[in-house]
């Protein structure tokens, strides 16, 4: 068990530095760096920069360096120093930003993981014992809208809807009056007056999925032979459901994990940038098109983290939820 | 109520009535009688159908040019189509001459009709020489589903710049329908090719491919795919994006597929009819396109149709982001846009009309794979 830890964790190096690679590779891309949006903009603006200045600006900033020395200068100060790099448009330290950002990033895709697990089981178990009910027919439909609307769709449609109903305007983490505002427990309690609503946003498709997927396995349980030998011994209804065959439906659920994740992560970036959150979202989005190399790939960088991180747990998880698992052999 | 209330099995007797029928069907046979049973993929095969016929013939079905402004007619709402006139008698369906009028409390444009306006009756299969199209760049016709004469009709309201919302989410479609069937078939080809090589020939390559896909599986898709369509030179012509994003889209897409076929590859190749086949001397390829392929086409068949809608979002996404296509190329995706804050969707929304279209689709794509994984065994019990 502890040797099978130690090799998933492990193997978590070769594999980020891969993604950092990647990501690094795919963010300076574009044409030009950030210099060169940079200056077009101050020329649009009406001043003029001169080739020299460029160049020293370009210095300055590591911009002249090859991009393989770039990128190991960047992830050498991460490792030695936790130095992110410096964000160009922010014109402060990267590692500054993330630190006000990636709490809430992570508070608002952990509460989101949370909610589907919490929504998705016990309408599963409902549907299932309650198959063709009319409850698992609303359910079943639900599930089909819900995997379908795209969270960030449903944020427009509910930011519409709130708004003629109920002239709600939602949008943000935090009241106007809590936005810059030191931490403290009022300013806890108005971003958990508010979180709800991305949460349930982004969290609403994996819901979807994940019902469907509980439903579905407890119903293949359900009909097993073991089930009717404990109703034929008279174990009472509650019993017999939760177990055994509740616990073994509930296995292949805790491994979904692996794809609502990246669903989840995916799915913040998205409604955050349309609700403007105070997350990670709207940061990246801005840094990818303004070219803020270090910052659009450290966001990058820290997002997959988190799903990798997750799929861990997961795995972690599921190993010790069922025992028929050795270590070892967690591969298909 | 009881746990224990089985399902019906899905046999001869209950796909179709008569036992013999049954036995001499082929499997697509078998296939279709099973589909045709499930009642919402045939819903979502029929309005599947409409929108890609819609797609198909945007030029005629609407009334108008995607980027012709209407003058005075900026953000105006859906046309009200009436049926009756003024004094209460039933008549042809017709559009009134609206005018914008600043509402003195709100300080807001909005749409009246004009006083003693004359009235404009909607005709169907409607010339309107100002619209000329060339159909599928073959014929020249100026001849539209409907159109009116004077007064423009707006089945869908108009944009800011005054463009009629209705031509513009009809020629959307067909950028955003056929992403997403462009793109799985980009993915099929990679996922086929990887996920195949993978599971026949194990070892090494499968290690290395399994390697990767696991690596891309766990990346965050939307980050990624922002990050890539960013790198696409703005000046590049629609095709070029469209081919550009679909690739995006899909280069992210394939891993679940190859790793379906690796699946299958790994627990057929070690089947009877495969030794007998390299026995009597059949090439590796022969093997794998004529007999393991066609083993596992129906399980394939299903990913790629719950494949489609995902394209479908990302193409949206991306395009609603700008980091898509890009105007003057219409997309749904390029439509919502306009819908990006709470002032504007509260003031016009009808501007969410591209959404509406999006999930529907979505969620008849949804409708038919389900019925498809349903149907594909017909043999099972």
């Amino acid at each position: 068990m502890t040797a099978y830890i130690a090799r998933r964790v492990l193997f978590l190096y070769p594999m980020l530095f891969v993604i950092s690679a990647v990501v690094f590779w795919i963010i300076q891309l574009p044409p030009g760096d950030f210099m060169s949006t940079y200056i077009a903009n101050l020329e649009s603006s009406g001043i003029e920069v001169s080739d020299e200045l460029a160049t020293t600006l370009r210095r300055q900033y590591g911009l002249d360096r090859p991009i393989t020395y770039q990128y190991f200068y960047w992830i050498r100060n991460i490792v030695t120093e936790g130095d992110w790099g410096r964000s160009f448009s922010w014109n402060k330290p990267v590692a500054d930003i993330l630190a006000e950002r990636v709490p809430l990033t992570v508070a608002v895709s952990l509460t989101s993981t949370i909610f589907v697990f919490v929504m998705a089981i016990p309408i599963g178990i409902f549907s299932a014992t309650n198959q063709y009910s009319l409850f698992d027919y609303f359910f079943t439909f639900m599930g089909f809208v819900g995997v379908s609307i795209p969270p960030f769709m449903l944020a427009l449609i509910l930011m519409w809807g709130m708004f003629t109903l109920f002239n709600w305007s939602v949008g943000g983490l935090f009241s106007p009056e809590y936005i810059d505002a030191p931490w403290s427990v009022a300013r806890v309690l108005d971003l958990m007056s508010r979180i709800w609503f991305p949460v349930v946003l982004i969290g609403l498709s994996g819901t979807a999925g994940l019902m469907r997927v509980m439903r579905g396995n407890l119903l293949d349980e359900l009909r097993k032979q073991y089930v009717v030998t404990a109703r034929a011994k008279g174990i009472p209804e509650m019993r017999v459901l939760f177990y055994y065959p509740v616990k073994i439906a509930i296995n292949p659920v805790i491994s979904t994990i692996g794809w609502i994740l990246p669903g989840i992560v995916a799915g913040e970036v998205l409604v955050s940038i349309v609700l403007n959150l105070q997350t990670t979202g709207p940061v990246l989005f801005d840094a990818l098109l303004s070219q803020d190399m270090y910052l659009a790939g450290s966001i990058t960088l820290i997002l997959s983290l988190l799903v990798i991180f997750g799929n861990l747990i997961a795995d972690l998880l599921l190993i010790w939820i069922d025992p028929r698992i050795r270590f070892g052999n967690v591969e298909e | 109520m009881t746990l224990a209330e089985l399902d019906v099995p899905v046999t001869h007797e209950t796909v179709e009535g008569s036992g013999e029928e049954f036995f001499r069907a082929t499997q697509w046979q078998l296939i279709w009688w099973a589909f045709r049973k499930h009642r919402a993929a045939m819903i979502g095969l029929a309005v599947l159908g409409v929108l890609y016929l819609l797609a198909l013939f945007c030029e005629f079905v609407s009334p108008y040019s995607t980027l012709h402004r209407f003058d005075g007619y900026l953000d105006a709402p859906p046309s009200r189509i009436r049926i009756r006139t003024e004094d209460g008698a039933f008549t042809r369906p017709h559009v009134l001459d609206i005018e914008p009028t600043l509402d003195m409390e709100t300080f807001l444009t909005v749409y009246s009709p004009v006083e003693g306006g004359e009235s404009h009756p909607i005709r169907l299969l409607h010339r309107n020489p100002e619209f000329e199209y060339k159909m599928w760049g073959l014929f020249s016709t100026d001849r539209h589903l409907f159109g009116t004469d004077g007064a423009p009709v707006f089945l869908f309201g108009t944009d800011r710049l005054g463009r009629d919302l209705f031509t513009r989410t009809m020629y959307g479609a067909r950028i955003s329908l056929t992403v997403g069937l462009v793109g799985v078939v980009i993915s099929f080809v990679l996922g086929l090719l990887i996920g195949g090589i993978a599971g026949y020939f194990g070892s090494i390559a499968d290690q290395i491919s399994m390697r990767v896909i696991d690596f891309i599986v766990s990346l965050p898709t939307i980050p990624l795919w922002m990050a890539l369509s960013v790198a696409l030179p703005r000046e590049w012509s629609v095709v070029k994006t469209y081919f550009a994003i679909t690739i995006i889209l899909s280069l992210i897409s394939w891993p679940p597929l190859a790793r379906q076929v690796r699946g299958k590859f790994l627990s057929l190749r070690g089947e009877d009819f495969v030794t007998s086949s390299r026995l009597v001397g059949s090439s590796e390829m022969r093997i794998m396109s004529i007999h393991l392929l066609p083993s596992f086409m129906s399980h394939l068949i299903v990913t790629l149709t719950l494949m489609v809608p995902n394209m479908i979002i990302g193409e949206t996404a991306l395009s609603f982001l700008g980091l898509g296509m890009q105007p003057p190329a219409v997309s749904w995706g390029v439509l919502l846009q306009n819908a990006q804050n709470v002032v504007t969707l509260a003031l016009h929304p009808w501007k969410l009309i591209p959404c509406l279209f999006v999930i529907v689709t979505v969620l008849m794509f949804n409708f038919l794979g389900d019925g498809l994984r349903d149907a594909m065994d017909p043999y099972a019990t």
